[in-house]
């Protein structure tokens, strides 16, 4: 029984395959997204980027940019409004300073914003934004990010156990280096934004994750009455992290405010490689000891991610160990070195998705080693408590996902020797890894309105953002209330619904489905005393602050077990994905239809990292080359092929529905398992990603001449 | 003397003629955007390397970021607003609903529009990268995923719905199919 | 992008009047690469003459069994036409290789020949390239080159040309049309992109202000048997990182007339003619294949990082020909 979704409630909505409520409105173009609002008197604003990657702006010539047809203005570091960037914001963070725009002549790397051009239509602002002459004084720039790097600054570590000892006392030690590149979020959405001030207040229709998280950081940033700031954000074209509060918003609400009429600003598809935040590339190093029999004794994986010279991020790759393995010695560390590029930010499954094709990939030398099945490997190290925090897991259903996975996928055919299978000139192989991605709930607001004509009005300041959150919303407020869906209209969107967690972390639709819950369930009790509706409705308001800061303590986490067979032509380095398949234990399936659709979602994302996604950062500019979608690929169709996602079933007790979350699992071990069947298909490890054709050649030239 | 830079043009849209002045600069997508408020074709790259501007130019799909609207003129163009026989959706967009061929729903559009010509074009017999006999005696190659799939690489979709939108592609084209057999059975 | 005039042309030497000697006025056939590169700065015409619907659109039988194909035929109608797909095979799979569905509906022959290089440098006016601004620097040489050549650049500059229809119809000895306001002329292939020495900004032999009007590929029985691989970066709409048309007869074991070039590995779709004479006369198997390819490739001269690329080509012209050979054979 692999599909089943969790006990039904009386109308038994969650956990049935329902079609997305806005689908009608994206099939036929009417659903608006954030560039897609008409205004009245809208003007256009273009962002200008530095060309050099460090230094000081010496001048801005704007004065024959103010000359040319159309353009209302030029804000710069010498004009623009100031702005207050020492705060903390809602997510507990202080934030990026870099989007504390316009402020000083400081250039801290190459595609820093250093002036917005307004003008009448989009066409002249570009050219005068293109047109625009800035001179700088320009400073020598590192962005050499290779390896051990001294400079590199320890900032989350854990240690238990004596690591040398117990590798010593190893009977089989894999001692390897693993790198994955800088990758950008590309969401097909660009940033776009568009803020006016209207009766006093300012509204920004915006393309984001969080509108009450941008509209608390526009309040800050501008120092405004929190009252008086709107942000909206009904359709959003793809977000994965990459949707918060950027560079286009602050400079439309900068315009707007300075020209007192509507100003758009949209980011070009090449600005989004300078300003819109990236997966920092990562270099990782992992030790593993074990017995004859696989037993881990020595775990060691320590992490290097870059950041920009104002900021800490940390891509969190030792994370995954954390979790997933126990051993007697068990070091983990994430590293950080400051360099004069933007500072990256999350991108799908940060810390887990490049630590996992580290870890997943060590293991799958580990069982080769020790000449074990690697699911046989993962079984015996699969731990009873959280291998560092000693706390218990609050579901694990890890190897159920394995025996689940490989039953479907065919794994106990498996011949575990390299190299063997050909079909033409394809060699083919298969391999398998784990994943692990934290479940979590995060404070938030609802209010749920029953009106006289017996629908409900659900308000929720979520977003969507593609998860389907709109309609998994819909289908738990109707079983809360125990009504059809039909019966629910939602809106989300909109900060004046008031505080809710961002879609981000996997984190979104369950924090907003136990606000809905709550609030719903209410309504239903009180609908149920008295029968009576008032004309204007009655509404119930939920907060869960209180309920989820009383969780116990626990390891939360979603699990799964990723399975992929690939073809590789040795001879012209193509590496294909035949199929794939991915079994989870992620909590209570809301809806079953959009949610094989975003695990498989995310599996593709694992192909695309594993095969495909790279930004390089030439170091001479300080900034790339091919800054665009016919330079950075990412998966087309014909790279994919048939995917399967399903689950076991695994609803998180301590939650009021059930759910955990599956917005990152699916990508979390899918690159592991396509770089193990890789080396199943030809006896070659690539621990660098992406496993591109000059490496593939050049590994097998290598292999040949050994 | 300086060639004028706008012209006054004459759009044919989904079987509406606007008229309207545009600076030679104005792509196709962005008249429809920014000038006519037909936003259902979306802005990805703005640089031909995305496929979410995807419309119909006389029957054909291209990409309306890199076509100009001075030169659309006297040409038919149909977007994803007029791909819809008014209220009944179009069996290409009706199998993206039914099967989730999206999820942001941002590529959509483009997607749909492309799929719509994907389904002429083979039925026209066109082959493509990976048709085995690309010979005119070998006709049109079975309709396959993997048919679907090459022809339909040209739109990107980040979240990665790809394996729904194939599935939809082919039922559409099923469902094509089967209305023009009838069509002939009834005539 | 800056402003600039538009004008359409309705006939061929209308389009050659329009265009005149002005040097910042530009054709516009399908756009899909020139107004990708006025969006981008790189160029920045004055003028406009569209010449999308002169009528240049036909593909014709040519009286020695060859075929002449207009300027304006889009890839898309290209690669359909029954003809095509029976004489030169390669070249349908060559152009369906190239783009996307919606760029082949867009793109037309003439623009393809002349489409400019996709190195990332090139592309960006922020960054120093010698084919762009002469005297400004090669950053690629020392930068990313992974996709640049390994066979007849200069110090000057390693860009290679992006085309896929082109490698096929090099194969093939197409001849270009052409038409100024002098009269029209004709340009083999071969003869067509110049070398890259030390003017990489000079692409092409077409003098100045001339419309290419059609391509005509001469009667090559040869070309029926012959097939275009291309490999890249990802299964669909990607660049090639290598690519090769060939065309192969055997007589009794012996390599009677074949026909080789390859893509993505110079400034220009390179006829690979080493190997071509290497092969001709010689035993159709495995080991003369690798030899031809080897004598091609003697010349090349990889840079740090694109060294693969003469791995890869040696591969696919081993690959291809052995195909194409067991195909013969069947």
């Amino acid at each position: 029984m692999t599909t089943t979704t969790g006990s039904t409630t009386a109308t038994g909505s969650v956990g049935t395959a329902h079609t997305r409520v806005e689908g009608r409105d994206k099939v036929t173009g009417a659903a608006r997204y954030a560039g897609d609002l008409p205004f009245s008197e809208l003007a256009h604003g273009w962002l200008a980027l530095s060309t050099v990657a460090r230094g000081r702006i010496r001048s801005v010539e704007s004065a024959a940019v103010l000359g040319m047809p159309g353009v209302l203005t030029v804000l710069h570091h010498q004009n623009a409004p100031r702005v207050d960037s020492d705060y903390i914001g809602v997510l507990g963070v202080p934030p990026d300073p870099t989007i504390a725009l316009f402020q000083h002549d400081r250039v801290q790397h190459a595609g820093w914003p250093v002036a917005l051009v307004v003008a009448e239509t989009s066409e002249q602002a570009r050219e005068a934004a293109e047109a625009l002459v800035v001179h700088y004084e320009e400073e020598p720039h590192d962005v050499a990010f290779l390896g051990e790097r001294p400079d590199a600054n320890p900032l989350d570590t854990t240690e238990k156990g004596d690591l040398e000892s117990e590798l010593a006392a190893s009977a089989v030690v894999v001692d390897a280096e693993y790198t994955t590149p800088e990758e950008h979020h590309n969401p097909m959405e660009p940033h776009a934004a568009t803020a006016r001030w209207e009766g006093g207040r300012l509204e920004v229709v915006d393309s984001n994750q969080g509108t009450t998280w941008v509209a608390d950081e526009l309040v800050k940033l501008f120092c405004l009455d929190p009252a008086s700031v709107r942000v909206r954000s009904e359709h959003v074209g793809g977000g994965f992290g990459g949707k918060g509060v950027r560079a286009h918003q602050v400079a439309a609400v900068m315009a707007a405010t300075v020209l007192q009429r509507p100003v758009r600003v949209v980011m070009t598809r090449r600005q989004m490689f300078s300003i819109a935040g990236y997966r920092s590339p990562t270099a990782q190093r992992i030790r593993l000891g074990a017995d004859a029999d696989g037993r881990l004794r020595a775990l060691d994986h320590r992490s290097l991610n870059l950041t920009s010279t104002v900021y800490e991020f940390t891509e969190p790759c030792a994370g995954v160990g954390r979790v997933l393995y126990d051993a007697d010695a068990h070091h983990t560390s994430n590293r950080v070195v400051r360099l004069d590029v933007p500072t990256p930010t999350w991108m799908r499954a940060p810390g887990e998705a490049p630590g996992s094709f580290a870890l997943e990939s060590a293991l799958d030398e580990l069982a080769e080693k020790c000449g074990i099945d690697p699911i046989a490997l993962r079984a015996r190290n699969e731990p009873e408590r959280g291998p560092v925090s000693g706390l218990p897991f609050s579901s694990r259903r890890l190897l159920d996902c394995f025996r689940e996975g490989a039953r479907r996928f065919g794994w106990a055919d498996r011949d575990p020797r390299p190299g063997l299978r050909r079909d033409g000139r394809w060699l083919l192989g298969t391999g398998t890894a784990a994943s692990s991605f934290p479940a979590g709930a995060a404070p938030s607001t609802a209010a749920v309105t029953a009106q006289p004509d017996g629908t409900f009005t659900v308000r929720i300041a979520a977003a969507d953002i593609g998860t389907g959150a709109r309609t998994a919303i819909t289908l738990v407020t109707a079983d809360a209330l125990e009504v059809a869906p039909d019966r629910v209209r939602v809106r989300i969107g909109d900060s004046d619904f008031g505080p809710a967690m961002i879609a981000g972390g996997s984190m979104g639709t369950r924090s907003w489905a136990w606000a809905v819950t709550t609030a719903a369930r209410e309504l239903r009790e009180r609908l149920a005393l008295d029968a009576g509706i008032p004309p204007e409705g009655l509404t119930v308001r939920s907060d869960t602050s209180e309920a989820i800061r009383a969780l116990a303590h626990k390891e939360r986490h979603s699990f799964g077990a990723q399975f992929a067979e690939v073809a590789v032509d040795v001879t012209t380095g193509e590496v294909r994905v035949r199929r794939m398949l991915g079994i989870f234990a992620a909590g209570r399936i809301v809806n079953p239809l959009t949610a094989r659709n975003q695990l498989v979602g995310g599996m593709i994302w694992g192909i695309s990292m594993a095969l495909h996604e790279e930004a390089v950062r030439d170091q001479v500019s300080g900034g790339h080359a091919g800054a665009d979608l016919a330079g950075y690929h990412v998966a087309t169709h014909a790279d994919v092929p048939l995917i399967e996602a399903d689950w076991v079933d695994d609803p998180d007790p301590d939650d009021p529905v059930g759910i955990k979350g599956i917005g990152e699992i699916g990508i979390v071990g899918a690159a592991a398992a396509i770089a193990n069947a890789v080396w199943h298909a030809t006896g070659v490890r690539h621990r660098s990603l992406p496993i591109r054709p000059d490496r593939v050649l050049t590994a097998g030239e290598g292999a040949r001449n050994v | 003397m300086a060639p004028p830079t706008s012209s006054a043009i004459t759009l044919n849209i989904n079987g509406e003629k606007y008229t309207l002045s545009v600076d030679h600069r104005t792509t196709l997508l962005d008249a429809l955007r920014e000038r006519l408020d037909l936003t259902g074709t979306k802005k990805g790259c703005d640089q031909g390397q995305c496929g979410a501007c995807t419309v119909l130019l006389d029957g054909r799909r291209a990409v309306a970021c890199l076509q100009l609207a001075v030169s659309a003129e006297g040409r038919e163009v149909t977007t994803i607003e007029g791909v819809a026989e008014g209220e009944r959706l179009h069996p290409v967009q009706q199998a993206f609903l039914d099967l989730d061929g999206y999820q942001c729903g941002y590529c959509t559009p483009g997607q749909i529009c492309s799929a719509v010509a994907v389904i002429e074009e083979h039925a026209a017999g066109w082959p493509s990268a990976v048709t085995g006999d690309i010979r005119p005696e070998a006709g049109p190659p079975p309709l396959t995923a993997e048919e679907i799939r090459e022809r339909m690489s040209g739109n990107l979709c980040r979240c990665g719905a790809y394996v729904s939108i194939v599935q939809a592609v082919a039922r559409a084209a099923a469902v094509e199919a089967g209305a023009e057999e009838t069509g002939e059975a009834v005539a | 992008m800056r402003e600039f005039g538009y004008q359409r042309a309705s006939d061929v030497a209308g389009a050659v009047a329009l265009l005149g000697a002005d040097p910042d006025a530009r054709f516009l056939g399908g756009g899909t690469n020139l107004v990708d590169l006025m969006k981008t700065g790189v160029e920045r015409p004055s003028r406009l003459v569209d010449v999308r619907e002169l009528p240049l659109d036909r593909i014709e039988s040519t009286q020695d069994g060859g075929l002449r194909i207009g300027a304006t035929v889009t890839n898309s109608d290209l690669a359909a036409h029954a003809e095509v797909r029976r004489r030169y095979p390669a070249l349908v799979q060559a152009v369906l290789a190239g783009a996307s569905g919606q760029l082949r509906n867009m793109a037309t022959v003439g623009g393809n020949l002349l489409q400019r290089t996709r190195c990332g440098y090139f592309g960006d006016v922020t960054k120093p390239c010698n084919k762009r601004v002469p005297g400004s620097g090669c950053p690629a040489i020392e930068g990313d080159h992974r996709n640049h050549a390994i066979l007849g650049a200069s110090r000057h500059c390693v860009a290679v040309h992006p085309s896929d229809m082109g490698v096929a119809l090099t194969a093939f000895d197409a001849v270009i049309s052409y038409e100024t306001t002098e009269g029209s002329g004709e340009l083999p292939l071969c003869d067509f992109y110049l070398p890259v020495g030390d003017t990489p900004h000079l692409e092409t032999a077409l003098p100045p202000g001339a419309l290419i009007t059609g391509v005509t590929l001469p009667s090559a029985p040869v070309a029926a048997r012959s097939r275009y691989r291309k490999v890249r970066e990802r299964a669909s709409y990607a660049f090639a990182i290598g690519s090769i048309a060939a065309a192969l007869d055997v007589r009794d074991g012996v390599v009677s007339d074949v026909r080789l070039a390859f893509g993505a590995v110079a400034s220009r779709p390179w006829r690979a003619r080493a190997a071509e004479r290497a092969l001709t006369g010689a035993r159709a198997d495995g080991e003369s294949f690798a030899a031809a390819a080897d004598a091609e490739l003697a010349a090349a001269e990889p840079l740090i990082h694109n060294g693969y690329k003469v791995t890869l080509m040696r591969n696919l012209v081993v690959a291809v020909l052995s195909e194409l050979l067991e195909e013969a054979s069947r």
